[in-house]
């Protein structure tokens, strides 16, 4: 089970504990704190205390050199105003919105391609998975840039049937578009995760389904994705989450710039620089609970559409 | 590996029941079904192959060559890259790998610590704080960076590896706490009540009994966290800026400046050196990967 169904169903448990079960409970609480001392350590230092200081500073003026400069509401008020927050924010919404089910259907596609006891499955899943390795790799970024580069592989192959192509990296049209592409060409670990939810389906159903004269469609319809949509689900979650905190492809291939014209210009990178180029400490800290709370209205927006299309066998 | 002799033989069934195979779609489908993968993987793994094709060309044939063959072999790219930027690159190799090692042992030490409690321990808040570890999970780096940012500035950590390496001391990658307690939960429980019984406290089981058990949860863990910081440029881009102490990542990126593109083998070479790692981490760690991600669902 996944971390998101483990979630859901702790959510669901309740019940009584026995004496029994009190008695051993702290018995194993002494234990329990000292294997539990780094993560409650890390817990509180690296996670939420960070968070508090952070949500402290959204509220405040930080340059780093001075002290923090409580004042008020003036982040929120400047957001409202920021036009590069809200291109970062269209820029960002519409990569969330495009690469991550893009990237899913095409995942979903291969897996089932692949699921039927094909030869050579484990040679075209080892192919199908390496981008997603080497995908977040800086490596990767400056392949990008080479190969949707204005003399770039795409243009000189499209030079060869005659067309000249635009410098895509360059051209604010453009651009969003190849760092999609290169979300999408990491499709091979959600493909993964597919393949072994093909794979817990029971071959009786589809027997049973094509004696009954169901077309490959039907059965698809109406055996797979019903049956895959705990899967579906989890990979989407968790591709959203993942795709808003996208960075270092846009940094690389922008120069860290976001550009051209702010066409690439993820929140993330937007955050970047206000923080850490412009040392606006408290702007940036703001920006982030905003990101964080994008995240989780997401993420909440996410489980209650679920309610209506996730089939859940338990 | 069960699994996979579970899988070949359900295939094979039927098969054997319908001769479904000798008709002209039996035999077609799957041919056209080999044309569509086989199209697939080779756009996929073709910009790959060219970088590094382009890696072992004069520069003034990459762009004009959108082919694999290699008309001019010229391995002269790599020397020059390895020393474009001062210090040379194997510096940022060995940097790299530090912060690695020092990752890796971090998340496998204080990930399996927490893992045995939250599995085997009855203790009080449980509930609570596995909760706490799930939400975690998902949890944006960005709302923390900055605090911790002004906090290990505070504490002069900044151009050291401690803010890199410490939090995984720490157990802050919760994905692994979870990785490893699904891990546990399918172990028998007999094996530590037999070792109870016996009086071997929670440490010795812990230290006897289930770290041997758990090696290939902690074998994935090892390969996913290499990985994840290998490529991580983030956080690697925020604490760390002296140029003796700069990782692989960042390394490349003052190489793209530095060369101000002009140098496009040179970059490519070290593009690839960059890669190699991973491709052998993949090569020979594929099994506990691909297992990582089908049974938690990767990241």
């Amino acid at each position: 089970m996944s971390a998101l169904g483990e979630l859901r169903t702790i959510t669901k448990r309740t019940g009584r504990e026995s004496a029994v079960d009190k008695r051993a409970r702290t018995r194993d609480s002494k234990v329990a704190a000292v294997f539990l001392a780094p993560w409650i350590v890390g817990l509180l230092g690296i996670t939420v205390g960070p968070m508090l200081v952070s949500l402290y500073l959204s509220f405040t003026d930080y340059n780093l050199l001075q002290n923090p400069n409580f004042t008020g509401l003036d982040n929120i008020q400047r957001m409202l105003g920021d036009e590069r927050l809200a291109a970062s924010l269209r820029v960002t919404f519409t990569y969330v919105l495009v690469s991550v089910p893009l990237q899913l259907i095409v995942a979903l596609a291969i897996a089932v391609l692949l699921d039927r006891g094909l030869r050579a499955l484990p040679l075209y899943r080892s192919i199908f998975y390496l981008p997603s390795l080497l995908g977040s790799s800086v490596a990767v970024a400056v392949l990008w840039r080479l190969v949707f580069g204005g003399e770039g592989l795409l243009n000189s192959f499209l030079g060869l049937l005659g067309i000249q192509g635009p410098a895509w990296v360059s051209n604010p049209d453009t651009a969003l578009s190849t760092l999609i592409l290169l979300h999408v060409w990491t499709f091979g670990s959600p493909m993964v995760i597919f393949l072994a939810g093909l794979r817990q389906i029971p071959r009786e159903f589809y027997e049973a389904a094509s004696t009954d004269g169901a077309s490959r469609r039907r059965q698809f319809t109406s055996i797979t994705l019903p049956l895959l949509s705990p899967i579906i689900f989890f990979n989407l979650v968790l591709g959203i989450i993942g795709a808003f905190q996208s960075f270092t492809q846009a940094f690389i291939i922008s120069g860290g710039s976001g550009g051209p014209a702010d066409s690439t210009l993820f929140f993330s990178l937007y955050l970047y620089q206000e923080g850490f180029a412009n040392f606006r400490m408290g702007y940036a800290s703001a920006l982030a609970w905003l990101l964080l709370l994008i995240i989780g209205a997401f993420t909440a927006l996410n489980f209650w559409i679920s309610k209506f299309w996730v089939f859940y066998n338990d | 590996m069960h699994r996979a002799t579970d899988r070949s033989r359900r295939a094979e069934q039927p098969a054997e029941k319908t001769p479904r195979r000798l008709t002209p779609a039996g035999v077609l489908v799957p041919a056209l079904k080999h044309a569509v993968l086989i199209i697939v993987a080779l756009v996929m793994i073709y910009p790959l192959l060219w970088m590094i094709a382009s890696s072992l060309r004069p520069n003034d044939e990459i762009f004009t060559s959108p082919g694999l063959f290699v008309d001019t072999f010229d391995p002269s790219h790599y020397p020059q890259g390895w020393t474009a930027l001062s210090p040379p690159f194997s510096t940022y190799l060995i940097n790299s790998g530090i912060v690695v090692l020092g990752s890796v042992i971090g998340n496998l030490v204080s990930c399996s610590l927490a893992a045995y409690a939250f599995a085997r321990l009855n203790f009080r808040f449980r509930t609570v704080a596995f909760i706490a570890m799930l939400v975690a999970i998902m949890l944006p780096v960005h709302v923390l960076i900055i605090p911790q940012y002004v906090i290990f500035a505070q504490l002069g950590w900044i151009n050291t590896y401690l803010p890199l390496i410490l939090p995984k001391f720490l157990a802050t990658d919760a994905f692994f706490i979870f990785l490893m307690v699904q891990f546990i939960r399918g172990i028998p429980k007999e094996l530590d009540e037999a070792a109870r019984i016996d009086g071997a406290g929670h440490f010795r089981i812990f230290g006897q009994i289930m770290l041997p058990l758990m090696v290939p949860a902690l074998a994935t863990t090892a390969i996913f966290t290499f990985i994840w910081t290998w490529n991580d440029f983030f956080t690697q881009l925020i604490f760390v800026t002296k140029p003796d102490l700069r990782t692989v990542p960042v390394a490349l990126r003052s190489f793209i400046d530095a060369q101000s593109i002009s140098d496009y083998g040179a970059l490519f070479a070290m593009s690839i050196v960059s890669l190699i790692p991973l491709f052998l981490v993949f090569l020979f760690g594929q099994r506990f990967l691909l297992r990582g991600i089908a049974t938690t669902g990767g990241k």
